[in-house]
């Protein structure tokens, strides 16, 4: 073998690689004119109402954006930490981060009341406001790893990639504690107001932006029949299984520090008891289907060499990170606030009433619209751009650099 | 040479002509007086920026209060600023309301109207990224239309769930009111009475409620220690809700 890694764009031609191009583009369009159609009829064709504010579209793009920061890891692992197992896959976390970004700003932009108003939220900050700040940090962030991405492909540059990378990581870990932060900052709910969310969307980040990395190489060299050993995936399923049980801890010890303070056990009781929905969602699908189930496949013997489990695996994480997501974000909202302590309280406002969402079918194509975008933009620089090495066989011995 | 239709455009212009100089004449006479009342009227001329010398506020004391007055004070403020019910109570939106409470323990029952605190230090203000949800320095919190980008975020940071979200098209907007589809909006304390009529402004769910003999809402000056509502509270204290958020509303609730 010899001492460097060749990479190159895919050659498929394949009627499939077209069709998964057509359905992406498809999808796309379709969120488009959802979009479009919110936006020029109101937001009362949404499930979204003065209770429920942030729906849908809000936990599609801040699922994308979060996974966009975790995407990253596998480069920052290699360039930052050394690891040069990780390094023939750098380019392609990269891409992978910058395509799912991209596709998160673009749900979150298009669900604005007045998204024609871009120019306005580029040109007016409030400094205080955690949300400017992730204005600055998401567009900081695609310069950021733009110029990372380019001191990898380009021999010159090379030298230069462990700052870059260094860079980019740091900046990636300030943008999701602003994510998380976006929540964690909001004194007057209940069910936010933790400095917790932002180390846990970290985490959280970290395993979805990887579930959709293993997912998306297992794809790619499929597609082109190249060579992928089982030693690199064993490694992915490995880390994949250390973010999962983390994301387990850093959740049991937010609930845990909520139901320790009995002004919170209103809101505990209901996400975790009488919610309905949101109950459901968290024990069935965040934690059984998004955690439990996926760390199963990961450490039992009988599925810890089969690609099905871990392909399954990875699903679940995503099913799960949607699950969570939703009941943070929705769930969190449907509790009434608390304005009136010791009080029975009504109003035709719904004060101390949960509030009612049922996502519409727009915001639905929006989400999905932006995430067949993020996909869309991978598997078309994956044809333009030498991304992909040609091949990634077994294992090196540690000391030998590609 | 003259025909006989140049003939008659002329007169016709002569007589439109005439017809503009004396209907011009008579707007004059019968605007200029208003025009010059109105500016000596105003407590402050209208290029002359508020400042923080005054705090606005309000005093409800909800036990003067009856549903009934509550109900006033909801249907007054539609009237003032044109939102109304319009059979969608999930998203239509609701500047203010009437909240009836049930204390668990004693059984007490009571009706306020709740809308916008006007807070010292509002969160709503704090997040919103484009610095469109704004403190006046005389205490208004308000929301710039012109660059409000419909992101929600000061209604996920607000303690009272004073703002609504604009979810469909609108007409027949009022003068005093614009509004606009995508975009937040809340009370305003009647900001437009406010700049018109100085400290003798009283926004109108006070005006809807209070007459000669009872004054359920005071609305005035909480900088200025002689105001009526500086001594009323001086003298009876009143509530602030969520205190414990240290926001520092501008309205106070009696009888809580």
């Amino acid at each position: 073998m010899s001492s460097f890694m060749r990479y190159s764009e895919l050659k498929v031609n394949s009627s499939r690689y077209w069709l998964v191009l057509g359905v992406l583009a498809v999808l796309v369009l379709a969120g488009l004119s959802a979009a479009h159609y919110m936006e020029s009829e109101g937001h009362h064709v949404t499930g979204m109402n003065n209770q429920i504010v942030w729906g849908l579209p809000h936990v599609f793009a801040i699922f994308l954006i979060i996974a966009a920061s975790g995407a990253l890891n596998i480069a920052s692992i290699s360039s930052v930490f050394g690891n040069a197992h990780y390094k023939p896959l750098g380019r392609l976390s990269a891409i992978l981060s910058l395509a799912l970004l991209i596709g998160g700003l673009l749900v979150l932009l298009l669900d604005l009341g007045r998204a024609d108003r871009l120019i306005v939220a580029i040109t007016y900050y409030n400094f205080k406001s955690i949300f400017a700040w992730n204005i600055i940090l998401y567009s900081g962030f695609v310069v950021v790893v733009a110029v990372y991405l380019w001191m990898m492909m380009e021999r010159r540059m090379q030298a230069y990639s462990k700052p870059a990378g260094l860079v980019a990581m740091i900046w990636r870990l300030i943008l999701t504690t602003g994510t998380g932060s976006i929540f964690g900052f909001l004194i007057a709910r209940e069910s936010y107001d933790s400095a917790i969310l932002a180390p846990m969307f970290i985490i959280m980040s970290f395993s979805f932006g990887l579930a959709i990395f293993i997912l998306l190489i297992m794809a790619s060299f499929k597609l082109d029949n190249r060579i992928l050993a089982d030693c690199h995936l064993n490694r992915m399923r490995k880390l994949l299984g250390l973010f999962t049980a983390a994301i387990f801890y850093f959740v049991l010890v937010f609930h845990l520090t909520k139901l320790y303070g009995s002004q919170y056990h209103g809101v505990e009781h209901f996400l975790l008891v009488d919610g309905g929905i949101y109950t459901t969602l968290f024990w069935l699908v965040q934690i059984v289907a998004g955690n439990l189930l996926p760390l199963l496949l990961i450490y039992l013997p009988a599925f810890n060499q089969s690609k099905k489990a871990l392909i399954l695996a990875c699903c679940l994480v995503i099913v799960g990170a949607f699950a969570q997501l939703y009941v943070i974000i929705i769930g969190g909202q449907a509790y009434p606030l608390n304005i009136f302590p010791g009080y029975e309280v009504n109003s035709s406002f719904y004060d101390g009433a949960i509030g009612s969402y049922t996502p519409s079918i727009w915001e639905l194509m929006l989400g999905l619209g932006g995430f067949a975008a993020s996909i869309l933009i991978v598997f078309l620089i994956m044809r333009i751009l030498p991304v992909v090495p040609e091949k990634l066989p077994e294992l090196l011995p540690d000391n030998q650099a590609f | 040479m003259a025909t006989e239709y140049d003939t008659a455009a002329k007169t016709d212009s002569e007589s439109r002509r005439s017809f503009l100089k004396s209907s011009a004449a008579l707007a004059s006479i019968f605007v200029a007086p208003g025009v010059m009342l109105y500016q000596t009227s105003q407590a402050k001329s209208v290029d002359q920026a508020v400042d923080n010398s005054v705090r606005w506020g309000m005093l409800i004391d909800t036990n003067a209060m009856t549903e009934s007055d509550v109900d006033a004070c909801v249907s007054a403020c539609q009237r003032e600023h044109g939102w109304k019910d319009t059979g969608n109570p999930e998203t239509d939106a609701q500047w203010i309301r009437k909240v009836n409470l049930l204390d668990r323990e004693t059984g007490h029952k009571n009706s306020l109207p709740m809308m916008c605190q006007h807070c010292e230090d509002p969160p709503c203000v704090d997040v919103c990224p484009t610095g469109a949800s704004f403190k006046r320095a005389d205490g208004i919190v308000l929301v710039n239309k012109h660059t409000c980008i419909g992101c929600r975020y000061c209604m996920m940071a607000c303690p009272y769930k004073a703002r609504s979200f604009i979810h469909e098209n609108l007409k027949d907007q009022l003068p005093v009111a614009p509004r606009g589809k995508g975009t937040v909006e809340s009370c305003t304390l009647c900001v437009h009475r406010i700049d018109r009529d100085g400290a003798n402004a009283v926004p109108a769910c006070a005006e809807a409620v209070n007459s000669a003999g009872r004054k359920p809402i005071i609305f005035g000056d909480m900088n200025d220690p002689n105001s009526e509502i500086s001594m009323r509270l001086a003298k009876l204290g009143a509530k602030k809700l969520r205190a414990d958020l240290g926001l520092n509303p501008g309205i106070r609730y009696q009888g809580l």
